[in-house]
């Protein structure tokens, strides 16, 4: 085979190792969405973030507007301090809600945000105010027995 | 005589240990002065090329078929798991994920030890056999800056492309037996993919695995070459070499690089 016929292929061979790079890239991965967009950050406090994890998606009405940068954990007031980053195009009230909530029953948690009724909207750096913290399951279960405890005691008396 | 018998043990597995040691800290020395002399295959681009050509473009089929079959079996054995706990739809995240981070680079790695390593290996043993590399020093033409490094660079650069199309080749079996064989929803395939597989975390660290099982398979293979015993059976025992250590090599670092790379701070 010679020179040119050689170059040809090592030509064929390079453009179809990036072709396959940018597929995964594009189509396997998701690089298009998020990446390139602007974002801000916001804080807010939990007393238990559960199992809550950095890169975890923000969702408002289920729909992803951002993710979870970092999570610290406050020494003075004992909570859970996690940052996330928000989309520049979406901006909610300063009285917005921030849950932790799990998608399915096994499925991954995330923080869902409800807007508020506030004219004032959360500027970059804000601390949400309003929060509520993951569930716990060991917790729901001592409390349902408690509860069932207490109740057979009314009924022996 | 039996503390004699054990003596003798003893000094032939120091021996062996020692040989083994010496041999590693040529190898290091060698690789450093290859990638010192590799002007001439950089600046004579060409030479490198031509090595592309046999390292990468003729990889290419094997590489391609073992893809596209690896991910068609991945899409029958996950769809069997996956759809026991209702959960066909997240066929694609597996067969994505298991090719990108893991299957991708590995098995491209040891293909191309075995297909283009044990080439590179023979090639040069039989060159040094043949005594060409000599021929080449009489003619004050450096070996390793003429010979070595050109084969070295074309490994380097073509492995990353070939574990890339493998993964791509594979996710599009997975994609053929999952959905047009199987009956997976496509819309659900592919999003609930790109809802899960990180470019940085997942893609990108599959790219860097893929560089370094290149750098490491095509450092052994040049060196086993270069350091073969000069006759027919000692370059065969090289090649035999160069698919083992290789092969062993791409398993052990791999276990390290995922090590590194994804159980670290984030957990994803």
């Amino acid at each position: 085979m010679n020179r040119s016929m050689i170059d040809l292929w090592v030509g064929v061979f390079v453009v179809a190792g990036f072709a396959g790079l940018i597929f995964l890239a594009l189509k396997v991965g998701n690089l298009a969405s998020f990446n390139t967009s602007q974002v801000y950050p916001l804080q807010a406090k939990f007393a238990n973030i559960g199992g809550l994890k950095v890169r975890a998606p923000v969702k408002s009405a289920g729909v992803v507007v951002g993710r979870v940068a970092e999570i610290r954990f406050d020494n003075e007031t004992y909570e859970a301090v996690v940052s996330m980053n928000l989309d520049q195009a979406f901006q909610f009230p300063r009285d917005t809600t921030a849950k932790i909530l799990t998608s399915g029953i096994l499925g991954e948690q995330y923080i869902g945000l409800e807007a508020g009724g506030d004219a004032a909207m959360l500027g970059s750096g804000d601390r949400l105010r309003l929060t509520q913290s993951a569930v716990v399951l060991e917790n729901l279960i001592s409390q349902f027995l408690f509860n069932k405890a207490a109740e057979g005691k009314e009924a022996a008396k | 005589m039996r503390a004699a018998d054990v003596r003798g043990q003893l000094e032939r597995l120091g021996g062996a240990v020692t040989s083994q040691v010496w041999r590693l800290g040529f190898a290091s020395r060698f690789l450093l002065y290859l990638v010192l002399h590799s002007g001439t295959a950089l600046r004579r681009f060409r030479l490198t090329v031509a090595e592309i050509y046999f390292a990468g473009v003729l990889s290419l089929v094997i590489i391609l078929v073992s893809g596209l079959f690896v991910g068609m079996v991945l899409g029958l054995q996950g769809y069997e798991t996956l759809q026991r706990f209702g959960a066909s739809e997240s066929l694609g995240v597996l067969v994505a994920l298991s090719l990108v981070r893991e299957l991708g680079p590995v098995v491209a790695g040891l293909l191309f030890a075995s297909r283009a390593g044990s080439a590179i290996t023979a090639e040069i043993g039989l060159m040094k056999a043949t005594e060409q590399l000599s021929a080449m020093e009489m003619m004050a033409v450096d070996p390793v800056a003429r010979v070595v490094a050109p084969r070295f660079w074309g490994g380097v650069l073509s492995m990353p492309l070939l574990a890339a199309l493998f993964s791509a080749m594979g996710i599009f079996g997975g994609y053929l037996v999952g959905v047009q064989l199987i009956g997976v929803d496509p819309g659900a395939f592919w999003s609930q993919m790109q809802a899960s597989v990180d470019v940085r975390n997942d893609i990108l660290n599959g790219v860097y695995k893929s560089i370094v099982f290149g750098i490491a398979v095509t450092w052994i293979a040049v060196f086993e070459g270069y350091d073969a015993v000069p006759t027919a059976e000692g370059v065969s025992r090289a090649t035999t070499r160069t698919v083992v250590t290789s092969s062993l090599a791409i398993l052990a670092l791999d276990f390290v690089l995922t090590a590194l790379m994804f159980t670290g701070g984030n957990g994803q």
